[in-house]
């Protein structure tokens, strides 16, 4: 122990010096003034267990909650974003998981809910959300990203991590494979689609190719551990690892395979990406690679000078994080940061990376690498291509400018 | 690993026949598409699933104008939720107007998204003749078909959308970053 320690620190070093540290400081000791005081919560005794309850975040806690932009046009149809500030490592919270939902969160009895599977298929199927628990389970850490989180990045600089970024969540998804129970109906040989569709008011529905659902789809009914939040799709979902959240359908009630995709409002009018020459992008899958520190943030300026640890998330549609470089003035230099283990195929990749401030005023970035060698785009990269007409799949290396006073604010282009 | 082959494989060895066992698990319930048919409501681009009914342009705008406009505005100008109607020419604008008219790729696709989703207050409401007469309505409000018409299984796939041919597939990685370190621009 003594000696992972020791190589922690000469890491550190390291690391320091490369940041141009120099020296690292001698701890500064505060002065007790007084002897400390012992509080109430040590002298009596506290609350009752919570036998029955669904335990609950502390009271001090209470701001740490999803909250969105506030311009909800019909009600139960818009997005809240997660507090990725507040959030440590690499799972997301139940409690905290980014919603979007497009015709309010229905109350949904499990013992009545229903999946039908039908179409090009051998023998169409119905299923008990019992008869979804038997099959052989498996249990997979992704995250599940909405292919409109940070469309402002576009044109716009929303003030804080949590309205930027926070359409991303990662949770441990658990439930059967989508191939499992598509061996169960048969597929015809002209199978080249899957529509799924929600038992929601919306009845949110769109065309999934056959390969995505035969390679890694799963129909899931526990997030992190717990059946579904109804806001996530409870009692039954589809989840695509990597792939844009909207396609992942909640409240899961049919699966139709079929031979062309069904060109859906949600693949047609919607989640499609509008070019400078007037065309739009179609099925559009994959959410590429992304990064943003979430220490510091808006939201969580700095205090004192001396030692700051950058920290955020990292991730990838197309695979695992490789590396995430950092730079602390405006993306002249950049520094690897250290990548948190276990390094997972398209969830959250946590990156650290210590920093002197001194006090100045710097511009923080992360830049984001994943395993096929894609590199997270600059926004004037990503423009030059797309144009700013589009709402889907902006990616761009989202700076943070730290004041002198320790302010930080979103920099944008 | 115990794949569903294998449990075949398996099942076949205690004596089952595979023949008899074309569902390796046997959960759930066999259904015919009759029975699914009140679920079954996707409307694909070449009419399949289309219900019979028919509804025109005028029966239309009375159902529009109790059940949509008070959301979409009184001629699909929008409101409190998406206009409808406009937005012809401005794709290549930088700033495009995106609706049913000038934007979507497919009729059936309004068909399909109207019962379904729509009203938002009351989704699956509409009967068939209803939805196929506010289509007409609206495709008739951006120019796209003629007040007489009257749209049915057969002629609603027929429509030829303005912006049928506006849809690419996806070419990405698009974008390219060099991992520079030092002295970067």
């Amino acid at each position: 122990m003594a000696r992972t320690s020791d190589t922690d620190r000469r890491h550190f070093l390291r690391r320091t010096a490369a940041l141009g540290a120099g020296v690292v400081v001698a701890p500064k000791v505060v002065a007790q003034e007084s002897p400390l005081a012992v509080p109430a919560w040590s002298t009596t005794p506290g609350l009752p267990l919570s036998e029955g309850n669904y335990g609950a975040p502390s009271s001090f806690e209470k701001g740490v909650v999803r909250r969105g932009r506030k311009d909800y046009r019909m009600p139960g149809s818009g997005s809240i974003m997660s507090p990725l500030a507040n959030l440590r490592g690499t799972i997301t919270p139940n409690g905290l998981v980014f919603e979007r939902s497009h015709g309010g969160v229905p109350e949904i009895d499990p013992a009545q809910h229903r999946l039908v599977i039908h179409g090009l298929v051998r023998q169409p199927l119905m299923f008990t959300m019992d008869d979804i628990a038997r099959f052989p389970s498996v249990s997979r850490v992704h995250f599940l990203e909405c292919s409109g989180n940070t469309s402002q990045g576009w044109a716009g600089r929303p003030p804080s991590v949590q309205l930027s970024h926070g359409l991303i969540s990662a949770c441990e998804w658990t439930g059967v494979l989508l191939s499992t129970v598509l061996d169960e109906a048969g597929l015809a040989p002209n199978a080249s689609w899957v529509i799924a569709e929600g038992a929601d008011a919306a009845g949110l529905n769109r065309s999934v190719p056959l390969a995505k659902c035969l390679e890694d789809a799963m129909l899931v009914y526990a997030q992190s551990g717990e059946a579904l939040r109804p806001e996530n799709g409870y009692p039954l979902r589809l989840f695509l690892p990597g792939w844009e959240g909207n396609m992942s359908v909640k409240w899961l009630r049919r699966l139709r395979v079929a031979a062309e995709p069904a060109m859906t409002r949600w693949e047609t009018a919607s989640y499609t990406e509008s070019m400078p020459d007037g065309s739009a992008r179609q099925f559009t899958f994959v959410m590429e690679a992304k990064s943003v520190i979430t220490h510091p943030a808006p939201e969580k300026p700095l205090g004192a000078k001396g030692f700051v640890e950058i920290s955020g998330i990292a991730w990838s549609g197309n695979g695992r994080i490789k590396r995430v470089d950092v730079s602390t003035d405006g993306g002249r230099s950049w520094h690897p940061a250290e990548l948190q283990e276990p390094v997972l195929n398209r969830a959250f990749t946590r990156f650290r990376l210590p920093w002197h401030w001194k006090g100045e005023q710097a511009t923080l970035m992360s830049r984001a690498m994943d395993e096929t060698g894609y590199v997270q785009p600059t926004h004037r990269q990503l423009v030059a291509v797309r144009g700013t007409a589009n709402r889907y799949h902006y990616n761009a290396i989202q700076p943070w400018q730290v004041a002198g006073d320790g302010k930080v604010t979103n920099v944008h282009a | 690993m115990c794949t569903p082959k294998h449990v075949v494989i398996a099942l076949a060895l205690l004596g089952f026949s595979i023949g008899a066992l074309a569902q390796t698990y046997q959960f759930g319930r066999k259904v015919t598409e009759a029975q699914v048919s009140p679920w079954s409501i996707d409307v694909f681009p070449n009419g399949a699933g289309l219900p019979a009914g028919r509804g025109s342009v005028a029966e239309g705008k009375a159902v529009y104008d109790t059940r949509c406009a008070a959301c979409h505005g009184a001629k699909g100008e929008g409101g409190p939720a998406d206009r409808l109607v406009g937005g012809a020419g401005t794709l290549k604008s930088g700033k495009p107007v995106k609706t049913l008219g000038s934007y979507w790729p497919y009729a059936s696709t309004a068909y399909d998204y109207i019962y379904r989703a729509m009203p938002y207050d009351r989704p699956k409401s509409l009967t068939p003749n209803e939805v196929y007469a506010v289509v007409a309505y609206l495709l008739h409000l951006n120019n796209i078909v003629d007040a007489s018409t009257t749209l049915d299984a057969a002629s609603l796939p027929k429509v030829k959308m303005p912006n049928s041919a506006g849809f690419t597939a996806d070419p990405r990685p698009d974008v390219a970053n060099v991992p520079c370190t030092r002295d970067c621009k």
